[in-house]
C-alpha cells in the first residue's frame, strides 16, 4: 500500500474531527483552544497535500502558511482572554460562562 | 355684463365672512359695527347681480344661460366641473336667498346690538354672528347655483353646518348646544340617503353634471328602477334639511339659536333647500310615479301633523316653527301635483311672509324678553309697527286673498284635487288650521291685556321695523307674480296652470271654483275660530283644551315622537342594542385577535428562548451537527 493523497485526505479528517468534537465537548479553555489548534493543523494537512499532489501550484503552500501566521495570533489573544477570564472569575470552566444567555 | 359676473353672487358673501373672520374680529373689535356693514354691503352687491340674472335670465332663450365653467378634479377619466347653473329656478331662489338674507341682515343689527356686560349679546358674539351669517348666505347661495351634484352637496353640507353653527350660537346654553347637535344628527340622516343617491347615480350614468343626467333620464337610457331610487335618495336628503315627517323633530328645537337666524335659515332659505332639491331633480320624480306619490303623502302628511302640533304651543317662536314644517308640506306636495312651477311659488311667497313672522317674534321678544305666550298680549299698543306687519305676514300665511299666500297655497289646494283627492282632504282640513294657530298668536300676543312683567314695553327701532316693513309689502304682493299664471310659465318654460289668469278668475274658473271658496271659507273660519276663543272669550280656552284633553296632550307632547326617539331608538335600539354589540364585537374581535396575536407570540418566544443557553459550545455543536446533516442530506439524497 503506497501513500498517496487519499491517506493524508483520511488522516486530515480524522485530525479534524478530534478537534471538532474536542472543541465543543471540552469544558477546560485551554483544551478547546488547543483542540482548535489541531483542526487548524488538520486544514493545513489538506492544504499542503493538494499541493504536494496537485501540480505543485504554489498557492496551496502560501495559505498554509498564512493559517499558521494566524494561528499563531489566534492563540495568543486566546490564552490572553483565558488568562483574563480566569483572573475575574477563577475558573475556566465554559460552562460557567453563560453571559450571553437571555 | 358678462356671464362669469354670476361667480361673484356667492364668492361675495364669503370674502365678507373670511373679511371679518380673519381680520375684523381678531383686530378691529372696537369697532364691531364693521362686521354687519361689510356683510350687508356684500349681500347688497349679491342682490344687485341676482337681480341682473332673474332679468337676464328672464330674456334668455329657454329661461338658462350659459356660464362658462371650471375644470376642479381629474381623476382618470373623471373629470369634475365646478359649474354654475342659471335656469328660472336658479334666478328665482336667488333672489328669494338675497333679499330675506339682506334684510335678516339688517334688522340682526338691532336685535344683537352688543349690551356691556351681557355675555351673550357681546361684541364678540356680534361679530362671530355677522361671520357666520355671511357664510351661510354663500353657502345658501352656491347650493342653488351648483350645476354638478358634487359641487352642490359642497354647499348642502355648508348650510348645514351654518345651521350648526348658528343654533348653538349661544352654545354656553346646554339646551342651545343639545338643540344644535339634534339639528346636525338628524339632517346628517337624510343626507346619508342624499350622498347614496350621488353615488348610485353616478355609478348608473357615469356623470356628476345635473343636466347631463337629465339629459339621460329624459332620453330613456336610465331605467325606471334607477331613477326611482335615485329620486328617492334625493328626496331622503331634502326629508332632512325641510324638516319633513318623521325627521321633523330638529326643526322645532332649532328655536333655540338667534331669531333671526330663525327667519333666514330655519323659515325662508335653509329648510326650502329641500323643496328646491327635489325641483331642482324633478325630471327624476317626474319619470318616477313612486317617487312622485311618496313625496306627495309625506308632504301632504307632514302639513297636517306640524300644524295639529302648531295648535297647543305656547312658545310663540315655536308655533312658527310647526307652522314652518307644515308650509315645507305644502311645497313638497304642491311640487307633486303641480311641478316646479308651483312648489317653488310656494317656496317664494312663503319665504317672505315666514320671515318676517320670525321677525315679528323676535321683535316682540326684543321688548318682553320671552318667548311664551302667556306673558304677552296687549302688545298692539306698544309696538304698531310689528302689530302691523306681523298682522300682514299671517293674513297671508292664512291665505287670504289678495295676500301672496292665498295664490300659491290655493293652487296647491286645487291641484290636489285634481291629481290626488285623499291630499286634498289633509290639506284643506291645514288650512283651517293654519289660519288657526297663526291668529291664535296674534291675539295671544297682539291682543287683550298685557301678562308679562315687563315694564318698558316698546317697539323695536326702526333698524328693525324698516325691514319688517319691507318684507311686509313683498308679503303682500310676491303672489301677483303668478296671478296671470307668469310665475308658472317661468318655471315651466311657457306651460301655465289651470285657474290662475286673472285676480277674480278663481272664482269663476268651471271646475275649481269651490275649492277656491271652499278654501277661503276655512280660513276664515279658522281667523274667527280664534278670535272667538282667544279675543272676544265667547268659549273659554281651557275649556276648548279640556273638551279634546287626550287630543291636546298627544299633540302638546308633540305626539310622544322625540321621547320615541330618545328611548327606542337612541338608548334603546342604538345605545343598548347595536352600539353595545359593536362594543362586544369590538373588545373580543378585534382586540382580542390583536391580543391574541400578541399572546401567542410572546408564549412562542418563551419556548424559544430556552435554546438560547449562552454555551458557544452547545451553539458550535449545533451548527456542526447541522452541516453534517446537511453533507448527508446531499451525498444520499441529491
Amino acid at each position: 500500500m503506497s501513500i498517496g493523497l487519499e491517506q493524508y485526505l483520511l488522516l486530515s479528517a480524522v485530525l479534524f474531527t478530534i478537534g471538532l468534537v474536542g472543541a465543543l465537548s471540552k469544558r477546560n479553555a485551554i483544551i478547546v483552544l488547543m483542540c482548535i489548534e489541531i483542526m487548524l493543523n488538520a486544514v493545513n494537512l489538506t492544504l499542503v497535500a493538494f499541493y504536494r499532489y496537485g501540480g505543485l501550484d504554489i498557492t496551496g503552500m502560501v495559505f498554509a502558511l498564512f493559517v499558521m501566521l494566524v494561528a499563531a495570533a489566534e492563540v495568543a489573544l486566546g490564552l490572553a482572554i483565558v488568562f483574563s477570564l480566569y483572573r475575574s472569575r477563577e475558573t475556566v470552566d465554559l460552562a460557567e460562562m453563560d453571559l450571553m444567555k437571555w | 355684463m358678462p356671464h362669469q359676473l354670476a361667480w361673484l353672487i356667492f364668492l361675495l358673501p364669503f370674502f365678507s365672512f373670511m373679511l371679518i373672520a380673519f381680520i375684523l374680529r381678531p383686530f378691529l373689535l372696537r369697532w364691531y359695527r364693521l362686521a354687519a356693514y361689510v356683510t350687508i354691503l356684500s349681500i347688497v352687491g349679491s342682490l344687485g347681480l341676482s337681480l341682473w340674472l332673474l332679468n337676464t335670465v328672464m330674456g334668455a332663450a329657454e329661461h338658462r344661460l350659459e356660464i362658462p365653467s371650471v375644470q376642479w378634479l381629474s381623476i382618470g377619466d373623471l373629470n369634475i366641473q365646478i359649474g354654475l347653473l342659471a335656469d328660472s329656478l336658479t334666478a328665482v331662489m336667488l333672489v328669494v336667498v338675497t333679499v330675506v338674507s339682506l334684510m335678516v341682515q339688517i334688522y340682526s343689527q338691532g336685535y344683537m346690538k352688543p349690551i356691556a356686560g351681557d355675555h351673550e349679546y357681546s361684541t364678540k358674539g356680534y361679530m362671530r354672528y355677522f361671520a357666520f351669517m355671511s357664510l351661510f348666505t354663500g353657502s345658501m347661495l352656491g347650493l342653488v347655483m351648483a350645476s354638478n351634484l358634487l359641487f352642490l352637496f359642497l354647499f348642502w353640507e355648508g348650510v348645514g353646518l351654518c345651521s350648526y353653527l348658528l343654533i348653538g350660537f349661544w352654545f354656553h346654553k346646554a339646551s342651545a348646544a343639545n338643540a344644535a347637535k339634534k339639528a346636525f344628527i338628524v339632517t346628517r340622516l337624510g343626507d346619508v340617503g342624499f350622498l347614496l343617491a350621488i353615488l348610485y347615480l353616478f355609478l348608473n350614468t357615469g356623470t356628476l353634471d345635473i343636466e347631463a343626467i337629465h339629459a339621460l333620464a329624459a332620453a330613456g337610457a336610465i331605467s325606471t328602477v334607477v331613477i326611482t331610487w335615485a329620486a328617492l335618495g334625493i328626496f331622503s336628503g331634502a326629508m332632512g334639511k325641510s324638516a319633513q315627517f318623521p325627521l321633523h323633530v330638529w326643526l322645532p328645537d332649532a328655536m333655540e339659536g338667534p331669531t333671526p337666524v330663525s327667519a333666514l335659515i330655519h323659515a325662508a332659505t335653509m329648510v326650502a333647500a329641500g323643496a328646491f332639491l327635489v325641483a331642482r331633480f324633478f325630471p327624476l320624480f317626474e319619470a318616477s310615479e313612486t317617487a312622485l306619490t311618496t313625496l306627495g303623502i309625506i308632504g301632504g302628511v307632514t302639513a297636517i301633523f306640524a300644524a295639529t302640533m302648531g295648535l297647543v304651543m305656547f312658545d310663540i317662536k315655536r308655533v312658527i316653527a310647526y307652522s314652518t314644517i307644515s308650509q315645507l308640506g305644502y311645497m313638497m306636495l304642491g311640487l307633486a301635483v303641480g311641478g316646479p312651477a308651483l312648489g317653488i311659488f310656494h317656496l317664494f311667497n312663503h319665504a317672505f311672509f315666514k320671515a318676517l313672522l320670525f321677525l315679528g317674534a323676535g321683535s316682540v321678544n326684543h321688548a318682553t324678553h320671552t318667548f311664551d305666550m302667556r306673558e304677552m298680549g296687549g302688545l298692539r299698543k306698544h309696538m304698531p309697527w310689528t302689530t302691523a306687519t306681523f298682522f300682514v305676514a299671517a293674513l297671508s300665511l292664512a291665505g287670504l286673498w289678495p295676500l301672496s299666500g292665498f295664490w300659491s297655497k290655493d293652487e296647491i289646494i286645487a291641484e290636489s284635487w285634481d291629481e290626488r283627492k285623499i291630499m286634498f282632504v289633509l290639506v284643506a282640513a291645514t288650512a283651517f288650521l293654519t289660519a288657526f294657530y297663526i291668529f291664535r298668536v296674534f291675539f295671544m300676543t297682539f291682543g287683550g291685556q298685557y301678562r308679562g312683567k315687563e315694564r318698558h314695553l316698546h317697539e323695536s327701532p326702526a333698524v328693525m321695523w324698516l325691514p319688517m316693513a319691507l318684507l311686509g309689502v313683498l308679503a303682500i304682493f310676491s303672489g301677483w307674480w303668478g296671478v296671470t299664471g307668469g310665475f308658472g310659465s317661468f318655471m315651466g318654460h311657457g306651460e301655465t296652470h289651470s285657474f290662475v289668469s286673472g285676480f277674480f278668475a278663481f272664482l269663476t274658473d268651471p271646475v275649481h271654483h269651490w275649492v277656491a271658496w271652499l278654501s277661503l271659507a276655512l280660513s276664515g273660519l279658522g281667523i274667527l275660530t280664534a278670535y272667538a276663543i282667544y279675543s272676544a272669550r265667547w268659549v273659554s280656552a281651557e275649556g276648548v283644551g279640556r273638551a279634546f284633553g287626550p287630543l291636546r296632550t298627544l299633540a302638546f307632547r308633540k305626539y310622544y315622537l322625540d321621547e320615541l326617539y330618545e328611548r327606542v331608538l337612541t338608548v334603546g335600539a342604538l345605545l343598548n342594542g347595536l352600539f353595545r354589540g359593536l362594543e362586544v364585537a369590538d373588545e373580543k374581535g378585534v382586540d382580542g385577535a390583536v391580543n391574541g396575536v400578541a399572546r401567542s407570540v410572546m408564549a412562542g418566544s418563551r419556548g424559544l428562548r430556552r435554546a438560547q443557553t449562552g454555551q458557544l459550545q452547545l451553539y458550535g455543536a449545533t451548527i456542526a451537527l447541522g452541516l453534517v446533516a446537511l453533507l448527508l442530506a446531499v451525498i444520499f439524497l441529491g
